[in-house]
C-alpha cells in the first residue's frame, strides 16, 4: 500500500466542474499498487479526464481483467458500477454490456499480460467490433503480480530484473490495433499526464473502440537499467508526435489558434479535438501513415506518443446492428413479447 | 402382417444431395393425414458425400422414439448397403434403386426386395444433372407414397405451398413424384401389409425442432441479447433466435433493432457477452455445445460467485473432444453441475422434447434472474434437431418477466448504504442494482474475494459467509426448477429414473414392461438441483434403474452425490453410442437385469441387486 486513506473532508476552494463536483468525487478506493507504480498516475490522468468532462460517476461503467493494471478500476469513481471480470476477458464482458445499455459511458482497463496475451483475441475483436469504448492498456512489459516474468510486450533485448534477456518479440498493440480497423489509436507515458489527460477525453467522446496504450513502468519489477519500459528509458525515448487539445462541445473555443501546425477533428457529437503536430506533415486520420510513423519510430528505438489515428467515420457495434437508441435493457417487456395471438398464428408453420 | 398406421421407414442416401426436403415432405404428409410421426435425422459431420439416413417412425399410439424395429428400408446409397439391409425386420421390405443390377450385398432371405429405377427415370425426365441428383429423393417419396398409401393430394398441396411461386420447379416436383408413385403402382402390389390410413390425431399439434422451441422460449422471455460460436448442434438455436428477432423485434416506424445478436471469437468470449449484458440487465444468453462448455468454465464460475443472471442452452452432443458432433448424448451433465474450479453448483433445466424446451426456456430466463446465478437448459440433439410431434405451444399474455432482486432508484435512494451482497431476506437471494441507476447505488462486481458488502477481502470468516449463503441460496432452487414428472402405477417392482431426451423411449419402454409382467414405478428428473421428491423415490423403491445416455452413468453419479443414496442401490441403463434411446434398449436392459424371460408373468424380483 502506498498511501493512508485521505479522509472525506472537504477543501472549501477546490474547483467544482459543472455538476459542482470536485475532483474528489471522482476518486475511489485506496491504491494497493507498489509506491511511484505509473498505473497510479494513469488512475490520476482518468479522474481529471472524467472531472474535466463532467461525466456523471453514475453514468460511467468501469470494467477490467486480472493484473495489477485491472484492480485499479476500484482507485476511481467509487460512484460508478465496477466489473472486474476474468483474467484476458474484459473485452467480451464490455460487449455484452455495452450491447445491453449503450447509453454507459465505459472504461476498460487492462494492461499488457491481459491485453496481449490471455486475452489477445478478445481485444481484437473488441476492436473489430468497435465497442463503444475506451480501452487503456497499461503497458509496463512485465508480469506485476506473478512477480517479473516477461509479457508478450517486453521488447527483445529487454533485461528482467535477474538480468536475463528478452528474446522474443515484442507484440505492439499500436500498430496491431492499426492493422485490424481499429478507429481511434494513441499512445501515452504514465509520466506525462499533461499529454495523456487530452488523450483520454478526446477517446472517452469518440464513438467506438479508443485504444490508448499507455507505458506504465513498473517500480518494482521493470525499473531497472536494461529495461526499456522503465521511466527513464521512455522519458529519453518518448517521440511526442502531436500535442493534444480537447474542446468539449458547450465550452466556447475562445482562443482560435492561427498556427497552421493546429488540425482541428470535430468529434461525433460535435466536441473538437485539436492536434498541433510535432511533425507538421503527420495527418491523424491516414491509417498508413500513422503506421509507417510508428514503425519508423520504432526502429530509431523511439516510442511514438500522442493521438497516432482516428477515424471518426467508423460504425460502432450498435450502429452496424442498428439497434434502437434506447438501452435493450431498458425495452418495456412489452415491446419485446410478440404474444400469444402471434404464437397461435406461428404454430400454423410448423404444421 | 397388417398393420395400420405403426411402422418405422428407414432412408439410407448420401448427404448433400437434397434427401432432407424430401423426408420432410414424408413426414410432413403423414402428419397432415392426422397421424401421429415421428422423425430421426441421423446424418454425418460432413457437408456432402457421406452417409445419411432418417428414420420415420409410424405410431398411432403416439409414441416418438426412436422405433425399435426398421419395417421398410429406402436404399440408395451403395456404400452402405450391407448394413442398410441387414436393419430390415425379418419379413420386412427393402426399396432400392433398380437403374443398376442388384447389389449382391442388398441379397437377403426373408425380406421383400423392391426395385424402382429411379435414377435412370430421372435422367429420363430431366435434363439438368442437379435435377436429375435431387430430384431422385422426390421419386422416392413418390414411390413410397404408393407403398404406404400416402394422400397424394396432401402431398401435392405441401409442394404448392413450398414452391408455388417458382413455377418450373415445382411442376419438376410433381412430376418427380409421380414418376415414382406410378411406376410403384404399375409395378408392385399397393399399398404394403403396413400401411397408412387417415386418422384425426395431430389435429392439435404441430411438427417442430427442440432448437426452435428454445428460440421461441427465449423471445417470448424478453432477452435481448445472444451471443454465440457456431457449434453443432445448437447453431441452429440462435439462427432461429435471429430468425424470430428479425421477424418480431425490428420497429416498424425506424428499422431499427430491439435486439443484439453477437457471433463472438469463441465460446468464452460468448460467455464473457452474456455475463455483460446480464450485468447490465438485460436477459441474454447464448446456445452451445460441450466443447462450449468445457470453454466457458472461468466465466461460469465467474457468474456464479458473483451473482450475475446468464442462461445457457447446452444442446448436446456425442463425447468428449470433438467427439461425433453429429450424434447426440447426455454427456454433460457432471461438467454442468459443478462447472468451474472451486465449489459451485448450478441450476439445470432438463427438457424431454421441444414443447419442454420453450417452457423451459422461459423459465431459465426468470430462474437466472430470481437466483442471480447461470442456469442451464440441457437438452441434445435429437430433441434439438430432429422434428418432434408435440401440442401446439401456447402463450399466457399475463406473463411477465421475473427480474428477481433490482432495486430502482427510489429503493436505492432511500438507502444508507447499498450493501450488494447482503442477506436481507433471510433467503439467501441479496438484492442488486443495474448501472447507472443511481450514485449510491454502484458497487464492484469482482471474482476476487469478496465480503458481504461486495468489497474484497482475504479474511477467512467473511469469504466462507458469501459461500455459504450461496449454497444456500443454491439449495433453494431446488424447488423452484420444475418437479420431477412421476407415473406411478398400483404394485410396482421397480422404479425407473430417467432424464430428457430418454423421456420418450422410457415411456414406451414402461408399457412394453407391463405387457410383460413388469410393473414400473417411473420418474423423470426435469431440474437441478433435484428435490426431495427425487429423494423419496430413490428411497422407496427397492429396485431402481437410471437410464441415462452416457458411459459413465453420470446422472446416477449426481443422484448419488446429491441424494445420499448409495450408488450400487441404483442400477445404470446405459445408452451411449451416439443414436436416440429405444425402448427395445431399456426393455432389454430392465428384463436381463430382473433375470426375466421376455413374456413371462412373474412379479417377483429375481436376482435383483438392493
Amino acid at each position: 500500500m502506498t498511501s493512508i486513506q485521505k479522509p472525506p473532508v472537504r477543501h472549501p476552494g477546490l474547483r467544482k466542474n459543472a455538476l459542482g463536483l470536485t475532483k474528489r468525487d471522482y476518486e475511489g478506493a485506496m491504491s494497493t499498487l507498489c509506491a511511484g507504480c505509473g498505473h497510479d498516475s494513469v488512475t490520476a490522468a482518468i479522474i481529471e479526464a472524467f472531472w474535466e468532462l463532467d461525466v456523471p460517476p453514475h453514468r460511467a461503467a468501469k470494467l477490467s481483467g486480472i493484473g495489477c493494471s485491472s484492480k485499479t478500476t476500484a482507485y476511481f469513481m467509487k460512484q460508478s458500477h465496477g466489473f472486474n471480470a476474468v483474467h484476458g476477458r474484459m473485452p467480451s464482458v464490455a460487449s455484452g454490456a455495452n450491447a445491453a445499455n449503450r447509453s454507459l459511458i465505459y472504461i476498460g482497463i487492462s494492461g499488457d499480460g491481459d491485453s496481449l496475451s490471455i486475452g489477445l483475441g478478445q481485444l481484437c475483436h473488441a476492436i473489430r467490433r468497435n465497442v463503444d469504448m475506451l480501452y487503456l492498456l497499461e503497458n509496463n512489459g512485465v508480469y506485476g503480480l506473478t512477480k517479473g516474468q516477461f509479457s508478450a510486450s517486453s521488447d527483445v533485448g529487454s533485461r528482467s530484473k535477474r538480468g536475463e534477456p528478452n528474446v522474443q518479440p515484442p507484440i505492439d498493440p499500436v500498430l496491431m490495433a492499426l492493422s485490424l480497423g481499429a478507429t481511434f489509436v494513441a499512445r501515452g507515458f504514465s509520466g506525462d499526464k499533461t499529454h495523456l489527460v487530452p488523450i483520454l477525453k478526446a477517446g472517452l467522446r469518440h464513438k467506438g473502440f479508443a485504444l490508448v496504450d499507455i507505458i506504465s513502468p513498473c517500480v518494482s519489477f521493470n525499473d531497472h537499467e536494461g529495461s526499456t519500459k522503465s521511466y527513464r528509458y521512455t522519458r529519453e525515448h518518448n517521440i511526442e508526435i502531436s500535442w493534444v487539445d480537447f474542446v468539449p462541445l458547450r465550452r466556447t473555443i475562445t482562443a482560435p489558434d492561427a498556427d497552421d501546425a493546429l488540425m482541428s477533428l470535430t468529434m461525433h457529437d460535435g466536441t473538437v479535438v485539436r492536434f498541433r503536430h510535432t511533425a507538421k506533415s503527420y495527418d491523424p486520420t491516414d491509417r498508413e501513415k500513422a503506421y509507417a510513423h510508428v514503425r519508423a519510430c520504432q526502429k530509431r528505438g523511439e516510442v511514438a506518443t500522442g493521438l497516432l489515428f482516428v477515424d471518426q467515420d467508423g460504425k460502432d457495434m450498435h450502429a452496424v446492428n442498428g439497434s434502437v437508441e434506447q438501452p435493450l435493457a431498458e425495452l418495456p417487456y412489452e415491446e419485446l413479447c410478440p404474444g400469444s395471438a402471434e404464437l397461435s398464428t406461428l404454430m400454423e408453420e410448423f404444421r | 402382417m397388417s398393420a395400420l398406421n405403426d411402422f418405422a421407414v428407414k432412408i439410407a442416401t448420401v448427404n448433400g444431395t437434397g434427401s432432407a426436403s424430401a423426408n420432410s415432405l414424408l413426414m410432413q404428409t403423414i402428419f397432415r393425414m392426422g397421424i401421429p410421426v415421428s422423425g430421426k435425422n441421423i446424418f454425418p459431420s460432413n457437408i456432402q458425400g457421406l452417409p445419411t439416413w432418417y428414420e420415420i417412425r409410424v405410431s398411432k399410439a403416439g409414441y416418438t422414439a426412436r422405433p425399435p424395429v426398421i419395417d421398410l428400408v429406402v436404399a440408395l446409397n451403395p456404400a452402405t448397403y450391407a448394413r442398410d439391409v441387414a436393419t430390415v425386420r425379418p419379413g420386412g421390405y427393402l426399396l432400392y434403386d433398380s437403374s443398376w443390377p442388384l447389389d449382391p450385398a442388398l441379397q437377403r432371405q426373408g425380406i421383400t426386395i423392391l426395385g424402382v429405377p429411379f435414377g435412370k427415370m430421372c435422367v429420363e425426365a430431366f435434363e439438368r444433372d442437379r435435377d436429375r441428383t435431387l430430384l431422385r429423393n422426390i421419386a422416392y417419396a413418390g414411390a413410397l407414397a404408393a407403398l404406404l398409401a400416402m394422400d397424394m393430394d396432401v402431398i401435392n398441396a405441401a409442394l404448392n405451398e413450398k414452391f408455388g411461386r417458382k413455377k418450373a420447379l415445382l411442376d419438376a416436383n410433381f412430376r418427380a413424384v409421380r414418376l415414382g408413385y406410378e411406376y410403384a403402382h404399375a409395378h408392385f402390389r399397393c399399398p404394403l401389409p403396413f400401411h397408412l390410413r387417415r386418422m384425426n390425431a395431430t389435429a392439435d399439434s404441430i411438427l417442430l425442432d427442440g432448437n426452435t422451441a428454445s428460440a421461441l422460449g427465449a423471445l417470448y422471455a424478453g432477452a435481448t441479447v445472444g451471443a454465440w460460436y457456431p457449434i453443432t448442434p445448437a447453431t441452429s438455436l440462435m439462427e432461429a433466435f435471429s430468425g424470430l428477432c428479425h421477424e418480431y423485434r425490428v420497429d416498424k416506424d425506424t428499422g431499427r433493432k430491439k435486439f443484439c445478436i453477437i457471433q463472438a471469437e469463441d465460446e468464452l468470449a460468448a460467455a464473457g457477452i452474456v455475463i455483460g449484458a446480464g450485468w447490465a440487465g438485460a436477459r441474454a444468453f447464448t446456445s452451445t455445445a460441450g466443447p462450449g462448455i468445457s470453454l466457458m468454465q472461468e466465466f461460469i464460475g465467474l457468474a456464479y460467485y458473483t451473482e450475475v443472471p446468464a442462461v445457457f442452452f447446452d444442446v448436446q452432443r456425442t463425447g468428449p473432444s470433438t467427439g461425433m458432433p453429429t450424434r447426440t448424448q447426455q454427456g454433460d451433465l457432471l461438467s454442468i453441475a459443478y462447472a468451474s474450479h472451486g465449489d459451485t453448483k448450478h441450476l439445470m433445466l432438463f427438457p424431454a422434447n421441444p414443447e419442454e424446451c420453450f417452457y423451459d426456456a422461459v423459465r431459465a430466463f426468470d430462474l437466472a434472474e430470481r437466483f442471480q446465478t447461470p442456469v442451464f437448459v440441457v437438452s441434445d440433439l435429437d430433441i434439438g434437431m430432429n422434428d418432434w410431434m408435440c401440442p401446439r405451444l401456447t402463450w399466457d399474455d399475463d406473463y411477465r418477466p421475473d427480474r428477481g432482486k433490482v432495486l430502482n432508484a427510489e429503493e436505492v435512494a432511500k438507502l444508507e448504504k447499498f450493501s450488494r451482497y447482503l442477506d436481507v431476506d433471510g433467503d439467501g437471494i441479496t438484492a442488486r442494482t443495474l448501472p447507472a441507476v443511481h450514485p449510491k447505488g454502484a458497487y464492484f462486481v469482482r471474482g476476487s474475494g469478496h465480503d458481504k458488502h461486495g468489497a474484497y477481502t482475504e479474511d477467512a470468516a467473511e469469504y466462507q459467509e458469501v459461500v455459504d449463503r450461496l449454497a444456500r441460496k443454491i439449495a433453494s432452487a431446488a424447488n423452484a426448477v420444475p418437479a420431477p414428472e412421476i407415473h406411478s402405477v398400483e404394485g410396482a417392482d421397480v422404479g425407473i429414473v430417467s432424464i430428457g431426451g430418454c423421456h420418450a423411449a422410457v415411456r414406451e419402454a414402461v408399457d412394453r414392461l407391463r405387457d410383460q409382467g413388469v410393473a414400473a414405478d417411473y420418474l423423470r428428473v426435469r431440474g437441478f438441483p433435484f428435490s426431495e421428491a427425487v429423494t423419496t423415490f430413490l428411497r422407496t423403491h427397492a429396485t431402481v434403474f437410471v437410464v441415462e445416455q452416457n458411459r459413465d452413468a453420470q446422472l446416477r453419479s449426481l443422484l448419488a452425490i446429491e441424494t445420499g443414496v448409495a450408488r450400487d442401490r441404483m442400477i445404470p441403463v446405459l445408452d451411449y453410442g451416439g443414436l436416440p434411446l429405444t425402448a427395445r434398449t431399456v426393455v432389454a436392459a430392465v428384463t436381463t437385469a430382473l433375470g426375466k424371460p421376455k413374456g413371462a408373468g412373474s412379479r417377483k424380483q429375481k436376482g435383483v441387486p438392493v
